[in-house]
C-alpha cells in the first residue's frame, strides 16, 4: 500500500478520529496528538490493512481506547483542580453570560457527561453512525447503547431547559 | 400538524428511538427559523450538532516509510562490531594458529642464530690464522732490517777497501 491509497482511505474519517478525540480529551493539542498517534498506528500496520473488515469502525474503536488510556494516564498524574467545594458570589454573573453563549453550554454539558455516554452521543448525534456501526465499534449491544443514549439525551436535555429558563425567569 | 410530528419526533428522540432519517428531520426542523417557543431550548442542541459536525483535522500527519527505523539501528550495529572488534582478540589473546607461526618463527630464528654462531666461530679461526700471517711478516720485516743493516755493513766495508 502506498502513501497516496493510504491517505484515500483514511481521509473519510480522520475529521471523526479527531471529533472524537476531542470529545474525550476536551484539549485541541491533545485530540490533534491522539488523531496522529492513531493514523501512525495505521500507517505502521498497512500490510494488515486489508485484512481488516471495517478500517473506519476498527479506527473509532482504536481511537476510543487510546482517549480513554489517556485520560486514565493523565488522571494518575496530574492534580485535578475542580472547583466543587464552594460557591462563588460572580456566578450569576457568570451564568447570564454564558446563558447566551448556548452554543457552548451544550458543549460544556456534553464534557459533563460519563465517558461511555460521551462516545455514544458523539457516534450519534454528531457521527451520525447506525445503532449496528455503533455496537460494533464500542462491542456493546444496540439495547445498551439505546439505553445508555436515551439517558444522556434526557440529561442533555434537562439541563439545557435549566440554562434556558434560567435567563427568563 | 408540523409541530405535532416533531413533538412527537422528539419524544421518540429522547427514548433514543428515532431513525437517523428522523433525527435528520429534526436537524432540518431547528435550523429553520420557524421553531416554535415552547421547543426553543432544543435549538442550541441541533444547532450544535450540525457545527460539531463540521470541525476539521488539518495537521499534517509525518508519514515515513518504515525502513527509517532500521537505518536508526545500522549505525549502532556498525559501533558494536567496531568495539568486538577491539575487544575480542583482548580478551581471548592468541588463536592456535598464531601460537604455532610465533613458535615456527622462534625456531627459524634460532636456526638462524646458531648457523650464524658457526659462521663466526670460522671468521675467529681465520683472524687467528691471519695473526700468525702477521707475525710472519713481522719476522720477515726483522729479517729485512737486518738486511738493510748488513747492507750497510758491505756498504762500510766496500768504503774501507776503496779507501785502500
Amino acid at each position: 500500500m502506498k502513501q497516496a491509497d493510504f491517505v484515500s482511505l483514511v481521509m473519510p474519517f480522520k475529521d471523526k478520529v479527531f471529533r472524537l478525540a476531542k470529545r474525550l480529551l476536551v484539549s485541541r493539542e491533545e485530540a490533534e496528538d491522539a488523531t496522529q498517534e492513531i493514523l501512525l498506528k495505521l500507517w505502521n500496520n498497512k500490510e494488515k490493512i486489508s485484512e481488516y473488515k471495517n478500517v473506519e469502525a476498527f479506527s473509532m474503536t482504536m481511537t476510543k481506547n487510546f482517549c480513554l488510556d489517556r485520560l486514565k494516564s493523565k488522571q494518575a498524574q496530574n492534580l485535578k483542580i475542580v472547583h466543587s467545594n464552594y460557591t462563588d458570589n460572580n456566578a450569576s454573573l457568570q451564568k447570564q453570560v454564558e446563558a447566551r453563549d448556548s452554543m457552548g453550554w451544550v458543549a460544556r454539558i456534553m464534557e459533563e457527561l460519563p465517558e461511555q455516554q460521551k462516545i455514544i452521543v458523539q457516534l450519534r448525534d454528531i457521527e451520525q453512525y447506525d445503532y449496528a456501526e455503533i455496537a460494533k465499534m464500542l462491542d456493546m449491544n444496540e439495547t445498551a447503547i439505546r439505553v445508555n443514549l436515551s439517558r444522556a439525551r434526557k440529561t442533555i436535555r434537562e439541563k439545557l431547559t435549566n440554562t434556558h429558563s434560567y435567563g427568563i425567569k | 400538524m408540523v409541530l405535532n410530528s416533531i413533538e412527537k419526533l422528539l419524544e421518540k428522540y429522547n427514548s433514543a428511538e428515532t431513525t437517523l432519517k428522523e433525527e435528520e428531520q429534526l436537524r432540518a426542523y431547528f435550523e429553520s427559523d420557524n421553531v416554535a417557543p415552547h421547543l426553543e431550548h432544543y435549538r442550541p442542541l441541533f444547532q450544535y450538532f450540525s457545527i460539531a459536525q463540521q470541525e476539521q483535522y488539518t495537521k499534517d500527519v509525518p508519514l515515513k516509510p518504515k525502513r527509517t527505523l532500521m537505518y536508526q539501528w545500522i549505525s549502532v550495529a556498525a559501533v558494536t562490531v567496531l568495539m568486538l572488534g577491539f575487544a575480542v582478540p583482548q580478551f581471548f589473546g592468541p588463536t592456535a594458529e598464531e601460537k604455532r607461526q610465533q613458535e615456527e618463527a622462534l625456531l627459524v630464528y634460532n636456526q638462524t642464530m646458531e648457523a650464524f654462531k658457526l659462521v663466526s666461530l670460522g671468521m675467529n679461526e681465520g683472524k687467528q690464522q691471519l695473526n700468525s700471517l702477521a707475525m710472519v711478516s713481522d719476522n720477515l720485516n726483522q729479517g729485512i732490517e737486518e738486511a738493510s743493516r748488513l747492507s750497510e755493513f758491505s756498504k762500510t766495508t766496500n768504503k774501507i777497501f776503496k779507501n785502500k
